[in-house]
């Protein structure tokens, strides 16, 4: 591997790698190279069932004195109108929430997987969802943006800052650039590698300490030890894992906001 | 001849360097946010969003350096 010897005479596999993330195949059942139909597949199936559903049924008989299940519908909805959509578009925000609140409410249901047990891996882990996320934003703010300015005047206003005109030549490649290159793969990758980072930091701590037990009998107090910072960063993980849809959703209402502003 | 020969991950060291600017970039959002609320505590509900963006996209490229240390990882 990157040079490190597997720990010997156990079947843990220790150290994780990126093998860890390719998952048997469940249909068909044990089939090698077939990749169409795994747990992460399953997962991302049963996201979407769960918030249509979720959505759905929640609202079926609306009060006007809100049940429970209605008033967290509503709060998430509002939480997001409010303090995404509105915060960064102003009025026209109302119009954008209800995608951003799918948006962020797809991810984070998600990400959550990753911290789940049984499931205890994010589908946002394989780079394509996320970049799948990172294009529809990337089409959304250019389409948005060429509507309101009017096709090629849109990349005017993207790529031509105020500034002296001698400068130009260097800002507008590094403004292509950083609009239209960057943001889409930084959006994907940053949800993407938040996701594998935090499966492969569980994924050491825990594989960590059966290979230390397995290892050797003095290891066996500090499998403990191990274990104990599993737990510590599964609390750091869904902090990582709100946070992360949260970051998405605002960056993409940013992206929109960029699009729609009408200085210079 | 080989006179020497120190055997090791190279992927291992760069997403050590890599982890340097974020580490400090991180540590100045919060730091300004800290003492932005400290001068005045009103503007910390004002300020808090820009703070978790903040820190996401500069944890953006520190979380690069984790995927690429992998992806690069046995081409020494």
């Amino acid at each position: 591997m990157i040079g490190q010897s597997l720990v010997l005479a156990s079947e843990v596999p220790f150290p994780p790698s990126v093998e860890d993330f390719y998952l048997p195949s469940i249909v068909p059942w044990g089939a090698h190279d077939s990749y169409w139909f795994t747990k992460i597949t399953a997962l991302m199936w049963i996201s979407v069932a769960a918030i249509i559903i979720f959505f759905l049924v929640t609202y079926r008989k609306p009060q006007l004195v809100p049940t429970k299940k209605q008033w967290l519908a509503e709060s998430i909805y509002g939480f997001v109108r409010n303090n995404i959509a509105v915060d960064m578009l102003g009025k026209r925000g109302v119009n954008f929430a209800p995608y951003l609140t799918t948006l962020f409410v797809f991810i984070l249901l998600m990400n959550f997987w990753a911290i789940v047990p049984f499931a205890q891996i994010s589908p946002n882990s394989h780079i394509a969802f996320p970049a799948i996320l990172a294009v529809i934003s990337y089409v959304m703010f250019i389409y948005i943006g060429m509507k309101h300015h009017g096709g090629l005047k849109y990349f005017k206003h993207a790529l031509i800052p105020p500034a002296p005109w001698f400068i130009l030549p260097l800002l507008i490649p590094i403004e292509f650039f950083s609009t239209f290159l960057v943001r889409p793969f930084s959006l994907a990758v940053r949800l993407f590698a938040n996701m594998f980072a935090g499966h492969m930091l569980l994924l050491v701590f825990t594989l960590g300490g059966f290979a230390m037990l397995n290892a050797n009998l003095w290891f066996a107090p500090f499998s403990l030890v191990s274990w104990v910072m599993t737990i510590a960063l599964t609390f750091l993980e869904f902090l990582v894992i709100c946070l992360q849809a949260y970051v998405f959703t605002v960056l993409t209402a940013s992206y929109v906001q960029g699009a729609l502003a009408d200085e210079h | 001849m080989l006179l020497a020969e120190v055997v090791g991950s190279t992927a291992a060291i760069g997403y050590g360097l890599a982890a340097i600017g974020p580490g400090i970039g991180v540590g100045l959002v919060f730091s300004a946010y800290i003492q932005s609320t400290a001068r005045q505590p009103e503007s910390s509900r004002l300020t808090l969003p820009y703070v978790w963006i903040g820190f996401a996209v500069i944890e953006a490229l520190a979380l690069l350096g984790i995927a690429f240390g992998f992806i690069w990882a046995g081409s020494v």
